[in-house]
């Protein structure tokens, strides 16, 4: 009786698998509700929390404005929904790729964007590539990412080697007589990328490195550093992101570091900078994209391009409106990344893997956050070879409040470049 | 005794096996994914249970050959084009010839002060791989995309690391049962009773302790290779994190240290939850708590963890549950 | 080069004191107990957050604030030693190591859901001083005095009160304590709740300059450790010493190499003086 019990119970168990099995729902079926899922992690906590909820709000975003508008239009007159996918990584790599696997097999996702940061963007294109989907990357300017051979990940940022050399073209304007530059970085893929190009183009033009060292990422106490800078450097380089490099900046005051410039990477733009005080003023930062942009259709037109989506107003407006915080560059960048999906898929006519690809590597087009186009050649695919940097610095406004100024390139300038004040 | 005649050495042999082979039938990326986590935990703790469990000397800084092992094995993989299996071996046999020579003079130190020096051996080499240029300094290495095309394409070398893994567990297992139930292996154990006596009695204990602690350095080195392999990059901060190694310390305590079933259950448990938590919006930051209110529980209610409190409990059972 | 050690020097031995308070804490613990408090780095992160919702949330005074927080760091003592640590006092040393690192998984656990991982900030610059060729943040100086108040204190606690001298007594021989009539039990208890309250109070020092996250105590336990090492385990006075030398050490190390050379250094010295010399580099044989 007992026997005979366990074996109902045994096959029943078996029937149930067997039914559970036949009786899941295919995956062509899904795909006919038209909705594409954008599948992405975000640094909502952890050391990059700031520039990654910016980034994360300015693809939301675009996420509201396409589904306001009834989707991406394909040129057969269908629409397609978006919906966005996202965990939070905690700005940790380890979490990046377990959940990238997780929302690629799970959720289902049929295209990715990078999270923030060239080194957790780098773990997730990794998985990207493995699983055949299309990642696009916004706050990832490390050019190492882009010559690993991956063919399906595009760059949406000037990369890592173009991100700070113009500060020395700068400083050459500001002080044609300078020629100590003492650089300090975070030992990141990102910074590493960026001071060795500076460094290689600082000594191409004639400047001394005197300094050339690195921190750990999540250094807190810089006064190392500090006190090996010598005596009489004209200019200070480098940082990191946005916790390590405002406390850098800040450091470099209370230890009265006298030079004529300080440029740093990825925390001056941010609008949060000026939180520092009297610390931030004079210091330069490279952008991606300013509110005080000249992006315009007419400009396009001029350069032979095509012009596409919002204005860099309308974008700055909604954001305003939407987030109540003035957008940065992260914020552009994660918009952006969203919109050369729009685009693409809109060419290809569907959210097909290869034919969205085709699209985007042919892109190059305007947009409010400038131009945009990608290499091709199978050693750097998918680097960005359209976009440009400029660069801010933070000086006082009439009532002695930090102000945010565009001082480089010299044709989109709002003020020009002073030379650090002794502190 | 021979150990195939043995029902406690076939049971852990048979779970993984049957698994593994499921996991490679079915040919499901999900089903993969979460198995490779689950036996790369069930390798980790294992390996670390040959010297936790047997001979009592709590290394807390066991990652440092996951670590160091996986570098090396990845740095030959993807600076010198080494296969898959000739990296993987290169990196064990790295970890375990570091284990045999740090092993002699650390193992001297007894108790809390050996805890404390595998720490400081986990960071010193930390420190030292994000300073050593070959293997790419702070930033690390990484495998360049085409290099997956002699395994038939990225989706088939992630198969192929996870067949790997499924076997080097299987050895783990196994010799983690060959040396319990060895002369060698009840030296250990007289070690951890009372290692004075142990040596009176005839155990020649530096030498039995060095060679307990290269073995349980082997494999971590393997698996150090497969799992950096499967992520396509290394770095200083994922190789040498200490809190893995913690984690499989409570994987060996929860299952019951000193049996071979133990960390196996252990580490199935503890990752199967953790990754249930991590999931769950409530829980995602929580998870490290809840883990370590169920250790906190087992260390002081149940010191001989899941499998050695059914031992203790059920005679009876002890030849099945090794 | 000297131009550099000089300030190089200063700023590492102002660092020193600072981290001397944190490691006595676990040395005070060790040396009563034999137990390595492996909760230490979550404790200091509490301490940075007491210190810091204090004076955000209700505008009190850090320096003062840390007062409170040092109540808080020896309730909390109280709280681990009774939970966690009282009923595996006597079992093997893996028991109290994986007791306290579970108290560790808790609090980091607990404190991510509360605090997330996000970097905190306590904005109260004092200026800078500048004597000589130094420019010293006022923040560290003051730092600095608070340690050499608080190594004093504990050195007048420790020697001339009564359970001060019991908790010396016990350290030196519990049975023996027990006979004299001395209550192990709540001297030990004592012992642990200073050791926390110790680690808190730094971690609220600490936070007055740097930056912190909840995971912010791990590299200054690691530290301890090294400092613990060096001055000798279990001898709450030397550490104060040993941080002096780490500290002085970080001063030192980056005039002539890299400055990412120093852990390397640090823990490579750390085996060394282990292996070498376990009872540490200024303990008694």
């Amino acid at each position: 009786m007992k026997r005979k019990s366990l074996f109902l119970i045994f096959g029943l168990a078996v029937l149930g698998l067997v039914l559970a099995l036949f009786t899941q729902p295919s995956p062509s079926a899904a795909a006919e509700t038209k909705t594409v899922v954008i599948a992405f992690t975000a640094s909502q906590t952890g050391k990059l929390n700031v520039e990654g909820m910016r980034q994360i709000n300015g693809l939301n975003l675009w996420v509201e404005q396409v589904n306001a508008a009834g989707g991406v239009k394909l040129p057969d007159g269908a629409a397609v929904k978006v919906a966005a996918k996202f965990y939070d990584d905690e700005s940790k790599k380890e979490r990046v790729q377990e959940l990238y696997t997780k929302l690629i097999s799970a959720d289902k996702a049929d295209f990715l964007i990078s999270p923030y940061s060239s080194g957790l963007a780098d773990a997730a294109a990794v998985i990207a590539q493995q699983y055949n989907k299309i990642m696009i990357t916004a706050g990832a300017a490390s050019d190492s990412t882009y010559k690993k051979g991956y063919t399906l990940i595009y760059q949406s940022y000037t990369p890592a080697s173009r991100y700070l050399t113009g500060a020395i073209d700068l400083l050459a304007k500001l002080d044609p007589k300078a020629k100590k530059v003492a650089i300090v970085y975070e030992k990141d893929k990102f910074s590493t990328d960026v001071v060795n190009a500076l460094k290689a183009y600082a000594e191409g033009k004639g400047y001394q490195v005197v300094l050339f060292e690195g921190y750990e990422p999540g250094a807190t106490d810089f006064a190392p550093f500090i006190n090996k800078i010598p005596a009489g450097v004209d200019a200070v380089m480098g940082g990191g992101h946005f916790v390590d490099t405002t406390t850098f900046a800040k450091q470099l005051y209370e230890k009265k570091v006298q030079t004529k410039m300080i440029a740093l990477l990825v925390a001056p733009p941010e609008p949060k900078f000026a939180e520092l005080g009297e610390a931030c003023i004079s210091v330069i930062g490279s952008s991606q994209w300013e509110p005080l942009a000249n992006y315009t259709p007419e400009l396009a037109k001029a350069a032979g391009l095509e012009w596409y989506g919002l204005s860099v107003a309308d974008f700055t407006s909604a954001y305003k409106k939407k987030f109540n915080e003035e957008p940065s560059y992260h914020s552009a960048g994660g918009y952006v990344a969203g919109l050369i999906l729009q685009k693409a898929m809109e060419k290809a006519g569907s959210a097909d893997t290869a034919k969205v690809k085709a699209a985007i590597d042919a892109m190059d087009l305007m947009t409010f956050y400038g131009r945009l186009k990608f290499d091709t050649s199978p050693k750097a695919h998918g680097l960005q070879v359209g976009h440009d940097m400029v660069y801010i610095q933070w000086q006082k406004d009439a009532q002695g409040k930090p102000v945010k100024q565009v001082v480089w390139p010299e044709a989109g300038k709002t003020a020009s470049a002073f030379v650090c004040p002794v502190r | 005794m021979q150990a195939w005649r043995q029902a406690g050495f076939w049971l852990p042999l048979m779970i993984v096996f049957l698994w593994g082979l499921a996991v490679l039938l079915i040919r499901q990326d999900t089903a993969r994914e979460t198995a490779f986590t689950l036996l790369m935990c069930v390798g980790l703790a294992s390996s670390l249970n040959i010297l936790l469990g047997y001979t009592g000397y709590v290394s807390f800084g066991h990652i440092v050959f996951f670590g160091l092992g996986g570098y090396t094995g990845f740095y030959f993989l993807s600076q010198h084009n080494w296969s898959l299996l000739a990296s993987s071996l290169a990196g064990g046999v790295l970890s375990a010839g570091l284990a045999g020579l740090v092993g002699l003079a650390v193992l001297r130190l007894r108790g809390a002060y050996f805890a404390l020096a595998t720490i400081g051996i986990n960071e010193a080499a930390r420190a030292f791989v994000s300073n050593f240029e070959p293997f790419g300094g702070a930033t690390g290495l990484f495998v360049n995309f085409s290099a997956y095309e002699q395994y038939g394409g990225a989706g088939p070398a992630l198969w192929t690391a996870f067949t790997f893994l499924w076997v080097s567990t299987l050895a783990v297992l196994a010799t983690s049962f060959l040396v319990k139930h060895s002369r060698f292996g009840l030296g250990l154990m007289a070690i951890r009773e009372d290692e004075d006596a142990a040596m009176v009695m005839g155990v020649k204990a530096p030498q039995a302790k060095t060679i307990a602690y290269v073995i349980s350095a082997f494999f971590p080195g393997i698996i150090g290779t497969l799992y950096f392999f499967k992520n396509g990059n290394v770095e200083p901060g994922d190789a040498f994190q200490l809190h893995m190694s913690i984690e499989s310390l409570v994987m060996v305590m929860l299952g019951g240290q000193g049996t071979v079933l133990g960390p196996m259950v252990g580490a199935i448990t503890y990752q199967g939850l953790r990754g249930y938590l991590l999931t769950s919006p409530i829980f995602k930051s929580l998870h490290l708590a809840v883990a370590g209110l169920i250790l906190l529980l087992i260390v002081l209610f149940v010191p001989a963890g899941a499998v050695g409190w059914v031992r203790g409990r059920f005679p009876r059972w002890r030849r099945v549950l090794e | 080069m000297l131009a550099q050690l000089l300030p190089s020097l200063t700023d590492g031995l102002l660092l020193g004191f600072v981290y001397g308070v944190a490691a006595m804490g676990l040395s005070l613990i060790w040396g009563v107990m034999t137990v390595i408090n492996l909760s230490h780095g979550p404790v200091i992160a509490l301490g940075m957050f007491a210190t810091y919702l204090l004076f955000t949330h209700l505008g009190v005074n850090p320096y003062l604030a840390l007062v409170a927080v040092a109540a808080f760091g020896m309730l909390l003592g109280f709280l681990i030693y009774g939970v966690a640590v009282h009923r595996v006092l006597n079992a093997p040393h893996l028991s109290t190591l994986l007791a306290t690192f579970a108290v560790n998984m808790i609090i980091i656990g607990v404190g991510t859901a509360v605090f997330t991982t996000s970097p905190h900030n306590i904005d109260f610059p004092l200026g800078s001083w500048e004597i000589g060729p130094l420019t010293l943040p006022a923040t560290r100086l003051v730092a600095t005095l608070g340690a050499v108040v608080i190594t004093g204190a504990l050195y007048l606690f420790l020697y001339f009160t009564r359970p001060g001298k019991a908790i010396r007594a016990v350290a030196n021989n519990r049975q023996a304590a027990e006979l004299m009539g001395i209550p192990s039990a709540r001297i030990l208890a004592l012992s642990f709740g200073l050791g926390t309250m110790l680690a808190a109070v730094s971690g609220g020092l600490i936070a007055t300059f740097f930056p912190f996250t909840i995971l912010s105590g791990g590299p200054y336990e690691l530290k301890s450790f090294v400092i613990c090492v060096l001055g000798g385990l279990g001898n709450p006075l030397g550490a104060l010493l040993g941080g002096l030398l780490l500290g002085g050490l970080e001063g030192l190390i980056p005039t002539f190499m890299p400055v990412s050379w120093v852990p390397v250094v640090e823990f490579g010295l750390f085996v060394l003086v282990l292996l070498v010399r376990p009872s540490g580099l200024l303990g008694a044989k």
